[in-house]
């Protein structure tokens, strides 16, 4: 081995050393939180950030008991009513989030008390959420204590709620029926509004799809890009940007993203809607309240939604749809709603979206599908 | 096996070859026979023979006595197509040809589209149909089929076509008034029967009114019809849209027995419209401004 090789296989071994060293001694939050035990050894809650952190890290682990017995206002909830703020009391995306990383800013700081705010993001099957609290971190003794300002889910109390309840069923041929019988006809739906823009490198296409039949249907929209020799140079289809139930006469945005294609390279689109009929239930309905378009900076639509049916729902997902003056369709977003809707309880949401967008919007409109866990639709 | 293949494949090729002389010679074959219908050849000569009927889907072999009549009873050749005869001999092969035709129409398919559709839709439906024999064997000769198309209100609609190699089509236009229509097509004793569904078109009346209910807002629609007046189906989804000063809330409430009701929040100068699906109804404001 020259002597070459050599001071390269010392170095290497060094640097491993240090940076198992370092990695230990300073370790980054997210990955205390990853690694499970350990955080409160590493990191005493001898300062107001520390204690926030350790207290994350254990939400993290989901070591309840560690947390509740870590918070200096614990007399104040009960362990249970603690988890319950941050898992969801019902069935909700809360329930099934595990935390992906946090971060801590502090706000003020005095002797005996500090301010932190620690912005928990939850990772989802359908994309992550933020919880951003404010924490008041008081010293006691040697130590630091985080005062949890406790979130108390509403409960509603035991009583029947009537529902007229109106669902679809389908029934489709049997294979022994003969090929020329007649089989259930599929949803008609239409696309009542494209519109292709150049976005961050890519091309985005907006529009809205209406289910112009009688009967529900479960719809996609897919678009393939085509050059100008008629050659197809990308194809994509909506994803989670649309609602895939689309009940009689009920209109859906969707929007489609192809990364990387430039607008200029593209010379036509083909638009593929589609549908089949599923099974569905018209319940719950979900009213928009309250809905605010908050210009930029921080250009969001807001607004509370309010389940009016007797059916807890698990996950709610509210699609905004953004139009400028001209009616023209600017922009979709969407947001999937963290807690469970109660009857007749609002649950706030707000969707963020573009600053150059959120100057052109003038009206918008929203909507909502629901899921509910543990009860067919 | 094999010998007794490549025998036969040899036979059709002669018999394809000497076709016409055949005919001419002394094996009598019928130049047409009706599906399911007995068939007789008569040969000439003496001595033994074996004859084949080689057709669709189907190959006979009988060992015969030249110079007598061979019979196929009734059923034995169903499938319509051309067919090749071939009997062989000691000494010669004589061959000769003839087609099986479809008997008369016995059964039909019948494609009716849409099976849903709005109502008061020209030439909306749309009917096809194949007719068939006892044996499943397409009719090509002409055959009168009518189509008939009967809702539970309107008239009766009824076309004729005649098939056109076995195919007949037609279109109907849809009532006026939803509901099932029977769509029977019949030829001979054969019928089918489809059921189309006619169902409401586009709103075309769309009216809400709005009450004070404690210290919300009550809205509800009046029954949502059609323009030939009929009710929308329950489920189908109305917005109502409430715009007051720098805030908005919509719902979308499915029809209920026909009727769409919700409660919205009450804020005086408010504007509340309704829409269902791109038809947008009548709008009224609320109260006085706060």
């Amino acid at each position: 081995m020259s002597s070459i090789g050599r001071l390269l296989a010392v170095v290497i071994a060094v640097a491993t050393v240090a940076l198992i060293v370092v990695g230990t001694l300073w370790p980054i939050q997210s990955a205390i939180a990853m690694a499970g035990s350990g955080a409160n050894l590493l990191r005493p809650s001898s300062s107001p950030q520390a204690a926030v952190e350790i207290l994350a890290s254990e939400i993290g682990q989901r070591a309840w008991e560690t947390a509740y017995s870590s918070l200096a206002n614990k007399n104040e909830f009960t362990e249970s009513e603690f988890v319950r703020d941050l898992t969801g009391t019902y069935s909700s995306l809360r329930t099934y989030a595990t935390l992906d990383r946090f971060d801590s800013r502090p706000l003020h700081a005095s002797g005996d008390e500090a301010q932190i705010q620690l912005k928990l993001r939850w990772s989802t099957v359908v994309g992550t959420f933020l919880d951003t609290r404010t924490l008041r971190v008081v010293r006691t003794g040697d130590r630091w204590s985080v005062l949890w300002p406790i979130v108390k889910e509403p409960r509603v109390p035991p009583q029947v709620i009537p529902v007229n309840y109106l669902r679809w069923d389908v029934i489709y041929r049997g294979p022994e029926d003969d090929w020329g019988s007649q089989d259930v006809e599929a949803p008609h739906v239409r696309i009542v509004d494209m519109h292709p823009v150049d976005r961050s490198g890519g091309v985005v296409i907006m529009g809205e799809l209406l289910n112009e039949d009688v009967v529900p249907a479960f719809v996609t929209v897919k678009a393939t890009l085509l050059a100008k020799n008629g050659s197809a140079i990308a194809t994509e289809d909506s994803f989670d940007k649309i609602s895939h139930v689309l009940l009689p006469k009920q209109v859906t945005p969707f929007l489609i993203a192809f990364p990387n294609v430039a607008l200029s390279e593209v010379d036509s689109v083909h638009m593929q809607p589609s549908a089949s009929l599923i099974a569905a239930s018209a319940d719950p309905v979900i009213g928009i309240e309250d809905q605010h378009f908050n210009p930029a900076p921080g250009a969001s639509l807001s607004g509370k939604l309010v389940n009016q049916s007797g059916q807890v729902v698990s996950v709610a997902h509210v699609l905004g749809t953004f139009y400028d003056k001209s009616g023209q369709l600017v922009w979709v977003a969407d947001q999937f709603v963290d807690r469970a809707l109660l009857p007749q309880i609002p649950v706030p949401f707000a969707m963020s979206l573009p600053a150059d967008i959120a100057g052109k919007v003038t009206s918008e409109r929203a909507i909502t599908t629901t899921y509910s866990s543990g009860r067919f639709q | 096996m094999k010998s007794r293949l490549t025998f036969l494949l040899g036979c059709l090729v002669l018999a394809s070859m000497q076709l016409a002389l055949a005919q001419a010679g002394a094996l009598r074959v019928p130049k047409t026979v009706e599906a399911g219908d007995a068939l007789s050849i008569q040969s000439a000569g003496s001595g033994k023979a074996v004859l084949y009927v080689v057709g669709p889907g189907q190959v006979l072999r009988r060992n015969v006595q030249l110079g007598e009549t061979t019979f196929f009873a009734p059923g034995v050749l169903h499938n319509a197509g051309h067919y090749l005869v071939v009997l062989v001999g000691a000494s010669s092969t004589e061959d000769g040809a003839f087609d099986v035709t479809a008997a008369r129409p016995a059964a039909l398919s019948f494609l009716a589209k849409p099976s849903r559709l709005p109502v008061d839709l020209h030439d909306g439906i749309s009917g096809v149909v194949y007719v068939f024999d006892a044996f499943q064997n397409l009719v090509l000769a002409p055959s009168e089929v009518s189509f008939q198309l009967s809702a539970i209100a309107g008239a009766v609609q009824t076309r004729t076509a005649l098939t056109h190699n076995g195919v007949a089509w037609t279109k109907m236009n849809s009532a006026a008034k939803e509901g099932a229509a029977q769509f029977v097509a019949r030829v001979g004793d054969a019928a089918g029967t489809r059921v189309i569904q006619q169902v409401p078109g586009n709103p075309c009346h769309l009216k809400m009114s709005a009450r004070p209910s404690g210290q919300r807002l009550a809205v509800e629609t009046e029954p949502v019809r059609d323009c030939s007046g009929n009710a929308l189906p329950d489920g189908t989804i109305v917005t109502f849209r409430e715009t007051y000063d720098g805030g908005e809330s919509t719902v979308d409430v499915p029809l209920k027995r026909g009727i769409a009701r919700t409660d919205m929040p009450a804020y005086g100068g408010a504007r509340i419209s309704v829409a269902t699906g791109v038809f947008i109804g009548n709008e009224i404001r609320w109260g006085k401004e706060r």
